[in-house]
């Protein structure tokens, strides 16, 4: 196996080519404390609307999640990368799904069907 | 493959889905990356019972009671330098520096362990106080879904002694670079994960 | 030894005791005659410590081939049941029994028959076809397989000592909680469910990987075999929904064993949430299971028309929708417990989108065989059988799907029928397609015809016998998992179900004499050229069986149906016997790691399931030694110098150019 060669797109992680990785690492240590603390003030403060809340703590936390991929995980737009978008694209629709589809699902369900203890105390 | 045919392989002129099997680093990196999004999965059903069961308090303690953010600030600079000083350590591998990769897997570890005993100390008052998971489904879920981040920090710490022992008894060879490569990724996907349970978990509650 | 005593073995249970008996019997012969014959270094060095992924897809397949007749046992004693318990009579199963069997038929028939199956084929027949040498992962395949032989080894055991879980094949609560269920029939199936969904995860990354990562040069996406694009998909669907189930058995087990409230009645558990998120992995994992079973389809129409599968593209992107859609239907299987209108409408009018990919499918294979040179070998058999056959379970799935209906249908006789329509049509049908096309591949010779017709005859015969009428008796009112009626003007059509059944076993007892009799005759019916059945894809160009490293030098694929269009233009044989320089391969290791690994996991289970922590302490602290021992091995390849290659490929064109 001595004449492989770089075949067939980087490993997630692995794309060295971005200059001056140190550089980066402190980059994305820069962007998440900012974000981070961003998050903890805008879930404590009174100046935001409050319906605003929860979106606003989500854009930060996909913002931050984002700068992590990009600044920790290396994960970029170049032809070497695209099995690793693909997977990750695949994953957030399943994670999106799950987490989103049962919310809608079960509070719907919460919705119609009585609770089980009041259901026991029928029963009795 | 000739010489030749090799170079003419390795350049842009062949598509990359037509170059043959890719090299061993490539492809376990893209299997461990894999690995880490079922992974993702796993933390997604969690999330989801979370969230579903998050109201479920039956009478007991609530989160906004129970939280305390000035703790869970700490814990979140923690797990963040420890991904940094992680990448650190990535490239004192990929330069084959030996004690420059201690050095910064040290920290790592110090920085992790910190996040575990911090998580420790909070699990154990809210079991002293009697919020533990059996109190309610909203417990139940937020214990496990925390806890299971926890135990993945936990695998990670041990993972990393026995890497580091490898990197002692065998050098930075092929195989070991590529394990301290996914060490990586699996620390850097755990903060990831760490973001989503802090927002929604923590700041979540009103 | 936490709540293991004598007591769990259920002595005064004679049917139980007796397939106990007579299993434990054959078990020890088996042993015997191995021991006596010396066949042990062999067994040990060529199969069970073995990381081809040749050798494991057979493993897997034997292992699947073993629990089909432990699940047809079930269903036999079901049926035989049914067929009794009419009116007065109360048949011979009292209801406490009857519920582990069908709880255990659906068990072992989903996760220890169909995933080894399908997972077994794609096992041998992906790396062949790709044209490289093994998966991407070898030590890690071998792992998957060994923990899936340590669930089916715990399934097993709950045979003899203790019992097995009374709550259907996906355990919902509250009947699964320790409250409802508290002896260890459902620690059984959770423990050995997760030890064999590890595997299983395990073996969709090592799979995924293997067909993105690693393919012959030249072999791009599009040019890659039908069957590896649907392995592709089903194995996505594996990373991405089988976490889901380990999700949620670990949610069940922490309500079980440390009081959680997760989906109990008190305290704000939710047992609905447990539906959602089971059948959240459950939709996409009947679709892991049939399009592998497509992807068969596809090589066997092709083949056997002598032509280009029809409408290629189409048919690569109605797998790829299904991969997505999959995951967009699950709630059609919960829509009585009442999410409402809403929510019902989406999902069936998705379920009902679904059905269309699917019918592009069926349009493609039939337009493949439309004007072809048809030969109507056993795959086609099976092949034709499956059209008709699935296609109505198809429509009657999406009769279901239309939430009205299923208010009526739901948990019916009709159901039942519908899912083994597609499972026995669908999954059966292509694994045993899939069986008869690789068979002379992985073992040099081919498998007697008349008796493969005979087999597919008694399955399709005794399928429709079986199952058309459980569709009149759904209709009819009739529920699943009952283990009496008192409705006698049901029991003809019971028979009837009965009788379909007994022609199934005897197809499966066919297969067992089929197989000794292609045994018998291997010398006369030897495959010396490699390519039995004048096939279009890589893995043909290789001897049958194939060396150990598959290729000898990895093929430069220029076109889909590489093999096809070699052949077309200079020849195969040519191919093989012209001057080639061959160098040195390096082939992966034997390693007993996946069957250590397994040995423990079995240990960590069994402790775990009869609270005996001691024994799931040392369980764990095995598993990680044998991991740290693996993690430290350096000697991983052995190397096949080029003589030794060269000999074997002239061997090989010495048997071909005698034909």
């Amino acid at each position: 196996m001595g004449t492989e060669i770089e075949a067939q797109g980087k490993s997630p992680g692995a794309n060295i080519h971005t200059h001056g990785t140190r550089l980066s690492y402190l980059i994305g240590l820069g962007y998440a404390t900012v974000l981070t603390f961003a998050s903890f003030w805008a879930s404590s403060t009174d100046v935001i609307y409050p319906h605003g809340v929860p979106i606003l703590l989500g854009v930060l936390a996909i913002a931050q999640m984002g700068v992590h991929l990009v600044f920790f995980l290396h994960i970029s737009s170049a032809p070497d990368q695209t099995n690793n978008i693909l997977a990750l694209a695949f994953g957030i629709f399943v994670v999106g799904l799950i987490v989103f589809g049962s919310m809608i699902i079960m509070a719907h369900l919460n919705h119609s069907m009585m609770p089980m203890d009041r259901l026991l105390q029928i029963q009795r | 493959m000739s010489a030749m045919e090799q170079a003419l392989a390795a350049s842009d002129a062949v598509p990359l889905s037509l170059r043959g099997p890719a090299a061993t680093r490539v492809v376990a990196g893209y299997g461990f990356w894999l690995f880490l999004l079922s992974d993702i999965v796993i933390f997604a059903a969690l999330f989801a019972a979370y969230a579903v069961l998050s109201g479920e308090t039956a009478g007991g303690p609530t989160g906004a009671a129970l939280f305390d953010k000035k703790h869970v600030l700490i814990e979140t600079a923690c797990l963040l330098a420890s991904s940094v000083t992680c990448g650190f350590g990535s490239l004192a591998v990929q330069s084959a520096d030996r004690s420059s990769t201690y050095c910064w897997m040290a920290i790592t570890f110090i920085l992790g362990a910190s996040f575990l005993s911090l998580e420790v100390s909070e699990f154990s008052h809210m079991l002293a106080i009697g919020a533990g998971p059996s109190r309610s489904a909203f417990l139940s879920a937020f214990f496990t879904l925390v806890g299971t981040h926890g135990l993945h920090v936990s695998i990670g710490l041990c993972w990393l002694v026995v890497m580091l022992l490898q990197v002692a008894t065998l050098g930075f060879q092929p195989m070991v670079s590529r394990r301290l490569f996914c060490f990586g990724l699996f620390w850097h996907a755990l903060d990831i994960v760490w973001i989503g349970v802090f927002t929604i978990v923590y700041l979540g509650v009103h | 030894m936490g709540r293991l005593s004598w007591a769990a073995i259920p002595f005064d249970v004679p049917v139980v005791m007796i397939a106990a008996g007579s299993v434990g019997l054959v078990i020890f012969c088996v042993l015997a005659l191995v021991t006596v014959k010396g066949w042990w270094p062999y067994l040990w060095s060529e199969w069970i410590t073995s990381v081809d992924h040749k050798r494991i897809g057979v493993m897997y397949v034997i292992l699947a081939l073993l629990m089909l007749v432990r699940g047809f046992s079930d269903a036999l004693l079901m049926r035989s049941q049914l067929a009794l318990a009419a009116g007065h009579a109360q048949g011979y199963l009292p209801p406490e029994h009857y519920n582990q069997i069908f709880s255990a038929h659906g068990t072992i028939m989903i996760f220890f028959v169909a995933m080894p199956f399908v997972v077994g084929l794609m096992n041998f027949v992906l790396p062949l076809q790709l044209g490289v040498r093994d998966v991407a992962f070898p030590v890690l395949n071998s792992v998957s397989f060994w923990l899936t032989a340590a669930g089916v080894l715990l399934v097993n055991m709950s045979l003899v000592i203790g019992e097995f879980a009374r709550t259907g094949w996906l355990a919902y609560p509250p009947l699964s909680e320790i409250a409802y269920s508290p002896g260890v029939g459902v620690d059984y199936y959770l423990w050995s469910l997760q030890i064999s969904g590890l595997g299983t995860l395990l073996s969709g990354i090592n799979l995924t990987t293997t067909i993105l990562k690693l393919r012959a040069p030249g072999m791009g996406y599009s040019r890659m075999p039908i069957f590896c694009w649907t392995a592709l998909a089903s194995n996505l669907l594996i990373v991405a929904s089988f976490p889901i189930l380990t999700a949620t058995f670990a949610m069940l087990l922490l309500d079980r064993y440390c009081d959680f409230h997760f989906f109990t009645n008190e305290l704000g558990g939710n047992p609905m949430m447990y539906i959602n998120l089971i059948w959240s992995w459950g939709h996409p994992e009947v679709y892991i299971l049939i399009l592998p079973a497509f992807g068969v389809f596809s090589e066997v129409v092709a083949t056997f028309s002598g032509k280009r599968l029809f409408g290629r593209r189409s048919m690569v992107m109605a797998t790829m929708a299904i991969c997505v859609l999959s995951f967009m239907v699950w709630l059609h299987h919960f829509f009585t417990m009442g999410a409402g209108a809403d929510v019902n409408g989406f999902f069936g009018i998705m379920t009902m989108i679904i059905a269309v990919p699917t019918g592009v499918k069926i349009f493609n294979w039939l337009f493949t065989l439309y004007g072809g040179r048809i030969r109507f070998t056993v795959p086609v058999y099976w092949a034709i059988g499956f059209m008709v056959t699935f296609v109505i379970g198809g429509m009657t799935g999406v009769l279901m799907a239309i939430p009205p209906a299923d208010f009526v249908l739901h948990n019916s006789l009709f159901l039942v029928a519908h899912f083994h329509n597609v499972a026995i049509g669908g999954v059966v049908f292509g694994v045993m397609a899939g069986i008869s096309y690789w068979f002379p591949k992985a073992f040099g010779f081919t498998l007697n015809e008349r008796l493969g017709k005979a087999v597919f005859w008694c399955w399709f015969i005794g399928f429709y016998l079986a199952f058309m009428p459980l569709y009149a008796l759904g209709l009819m009112g009739a529920t699943r998992r009952m283990q009496h009626y008192s409705d006698t003007h049901w029991q003809p059509l019971m028979l009837v179900a009965l009788a379909g059944a007994v022609l199934i076993l005897v197809g499966i007892a066919l297969t067992g004499v089929q197989l000794a009799v292609s045994i018998r005759d291997r010398e006369r019916h030897r495959d010396l050229t490699g390519d039995p059945w004048n096939g279009r894809t890589l893995e043909w160009s290789t001897p049958s069986p194939p060396p150990a490293w598959n290729f000898s030098l990895l093929p430069q694929v220029g076109q889909a149906d590489e093999f096809w269009a070699m052949k077309q233009q200079h020849g195969a044989t040519q191919e093989r016997t012209a001057l080639r320089a061959y160098g040195t391969i390096h082939i992966p290791r034997n390693n007993p790691t996946g069957f250590y690994l397994a040995f423990f996991a079995v240990l960590l289970g069994f402790s775990l399931i009869w609270r005996i922590w001691w024994g799931a302490g040392l369980g764990l602290l095995g598993g990680i030694a044998v991991g740290l021992i693996q993690a430290w091995r350096t000697d991983g390849e052995i190397a096949v110098s080029a003589e030794q290659v060269a000999a074997l490929e002239g061997l090989h064109g010495a048997k071909e150019a005698a034909v």
